[in-house]
């Protein structure tokens, strides 16, 4: 393997970005499937608070795969996830408090745009009026408030993930899960939700880990890539992007971006040479 | 560089021309899909039954066949009228038990479905069942149930319920297990209960397989009566349009056969759209089989 090996070490990188204690820790988290794929290999890494951190790299990498493990959803078969941030209830489980994006948008074809986004709330037991209320503000916040009560059938494919977003903030979580987001969608409009899902990272304060196979996006959005090998999907290496929010068109065309898009991709290069 | 420009600037010159095009057109286009769809709906259908039945009635009376071996469609109209009070009766009987036996139909299957959804192991354990109670053919065991019933009027519930009861339980079992995965894994993640999740995802999911066996099941809860009456054969007051059949049958009143005939189809067709329109109603918003596609 001719990658310098950047991997980080996790009690580093907890202190070295950030100057708060990580929103989410996972040391050393490996996952083996049923089927005998290692997905994941010895995983350390430190989500700083408020950071927006991409996982970049080729499929069959793991980088769902964690964001899974993240969420929940999957267990690791070794390794701590810890929420050094979080209130831990009665029963010493920690409130996690994050949403998840799927690449689809994943709406109730059965219910109008507010009411999809009602959804966090009424399950956690909102009052129908309130979750209403808070609803049309997130809608608001994406920008499509106007389209409350239609279906998601009759949106675009970039508005319906306007409303998977809107979503996933109405609870205003401290951690927003995105895998590949934007990846069913055509690059204008993608330009366009990269553009206000920073300004939305930028007027809250919750953590994003950004799952993506485009390096131009990843590069544009966060402040660190992470790149990702694959078989088994491990840690190749840490980008950070250390470009001044917010972001615009200007940013895309500017030096340094173009300067860390060469990096990823010589370093995704090298790696899937070795493969 | 040059040739990079022209295809380039080609499609902007082409624009307001197609533009032009497709509005100018597209009155015309609609004038026409008018006359050549929706009428020819309603047309096509009607001219070839006016001329079936005016065949019907002319080879009638060109042959003079005698009523008792098939008579024309004015003498079964006559007789509709005629004997409408004896099948006027009869009909609500009839319709009394397929409606009931349609509601716990749906009420059952509907239940149980949810039953199955919840545990894996119940499923497991009945839907065999269900299964030799739907391939197990009606008529062989409406005698048996037409004994151990004491009410006739039961016997013949429980025998169109049987009949009805299998779409219901197999299309809304497939239905909540149909639920898109990711949403599946949205209510994990939000920490919904078994409750929430059923409320709000599973049964919506299941809305449009539980209408579909419903529609299916109209029928059959038709059928099932009917078929459930002529195994009886129970007569007197009570008796339904099926009873109605076989008595014209004995006494070869062929008119009344068939105006009795021509009922049950009707009702049939009935039973057929009140539950279209039933499932249009509840799924036109949001399911793509009641939305109506410009292309």
């Amino acid at each position: 393997m001719s990658v310098v090996p950047l991997r980080v070490p996790a009690a580093e990188t907890a202190q070295e970005p950030l100057r708060l204690k990580p929103a989410v820790r996972l040391t050393k988290v490996s996952k083996r499937f049923s089927n005998g794929t290692l997905a994941v290999e010895d995983f350390s890494f430190a989500f700083p608070q408020h950071g927006f951190i991409s996982l970049l790299g080729p499929s069959g990498c793991g980088k769902s795969t964690i964001l899974r493990m993240i969420a929940g959803l999957n267990r690791p078969s070794s390794g701590r996830i810890d929420w050094p941030n979080a209130v831990h209830d009665a029963a010493g489980q920690p409130e996690r408090n994050l949403a998840f994006v799927f690449q689809e948008a994943t709406l109730m074809p059965w219910a109008t745009a507010i009411a999809n986004v009602m959804l966090p709330l009424r399950l956690a037991g909102v009052s129908k009026d309130e979750a209403r209320e808070r609803s049309q503000v997130a809608l608001a916040q994406v920008g499509i408030d106007d389209f409350a009560n239609a279906y998601p059938r009759e949106l675009s494919g970039g508005m319906k993930m306007r409303v998977s977003i809107a979503r996933a903030i109405v609870e205003r979580p401290r951690v927003l899960l995105m895998d590949e987001p934007f990846a069913a969608l055509d690059e204008i409009t993608r330009f366009k939700l990269n553009k206000d899902l920073l300004r939305l990272w930028q007027e809250s304060n919750f953590t994003v880990v950004f799952v993506t196979h485009s390096v131009f996006e990843s590069v544009f959005l966060s402040q660190h890539v992470l790149l990702m090998a694959a078989r088994p999907g491990r840690v190749m290496a840490r980008v950070p992007v250390d470009a001044p929010y917010p972001r615009d068109e200007l940013f895309r065309t500017s030096a340094v971006y173009n300067e860390r898009c060469r990096m990823v991709l010589e370093l995704l290069g090298q790696a899937s040479g070795h493969d | 560089m040059t040739d990079i420009h022209v295809p380039i600037q080609l499609p902007e010159f082409d624009l307001p021309e197609d533009k032009l095009a497709q509005d100018a057109e597209a009155p015309v286009e609609r004038e026409s899909s008018f006359a050549s769809r929706a009428l020819p709906k309603i047309l096509a259908p009607l001219i070839v039954g006016i001329l079936f039945v005016g065949g019907w009635e002319a080879a009638v009376r060109a042959y003079k066949i005698p009523y008792y071996v098939l008579p024309g469609p004015f003498t079964i109209v006559e007789t509709l009228i005629s004997d409408w009070g004896v099948l006027w009766a009869s009909l609500l009987v009839t319709l009394t038990v397929t409606f009931q036996a349609l509601f716990l139909a749906a009420f059952f299957g509907a239940s149980l479905a949810i039953l199955f959804s919840q545990s894996k192991l119940i499923e497991m354990s009945f839907f065999p069942y269900a299964v030799i109670l739907q391939v197990t053919p009606i008529v062989a065991i409406a005698p048996l149930i037409i004994i151990w019933a004491d009410d006739v009027r039961i016997a013949l519930l429980i025998c169109a319920w049987i009949v009805a009861f299998f779409p219901i339980l197999s299309n809304t079992t497939l239905g909540l297990h149909s639920a898109d995965h990711n949403l599946k894994n949205l209510f994990q993640l939000y920490r919904a209960t078994r409750w929430q999740t059923l409320r709000f995802l599973k049964l919506p999911a299941a809305m449009p397989y539980f209408l579909a066996g419903l529609k299916i099941s109209g029928g059959l809860s038709l059928i099932g009566a009917v078929v459930a009456e002529f195994v009886a054969g129970t007569g007197g007051r009570g008796s339904g349009l099926a009873y109605r059949i076989l008595e014209a049958g004995f006494q070869l009143k062929i008119p009344r056969l068939f105006a009795a005939l021509l009922l049950i189809s009707l009702t049939g067709v009935v039973i057929f759209l009140i539950m279209s329109l039933i499932s249009h109603l509840l799924l036109r918003t949001w399911h793509e089989s009641a939305i109506r596609t410009e292309n």
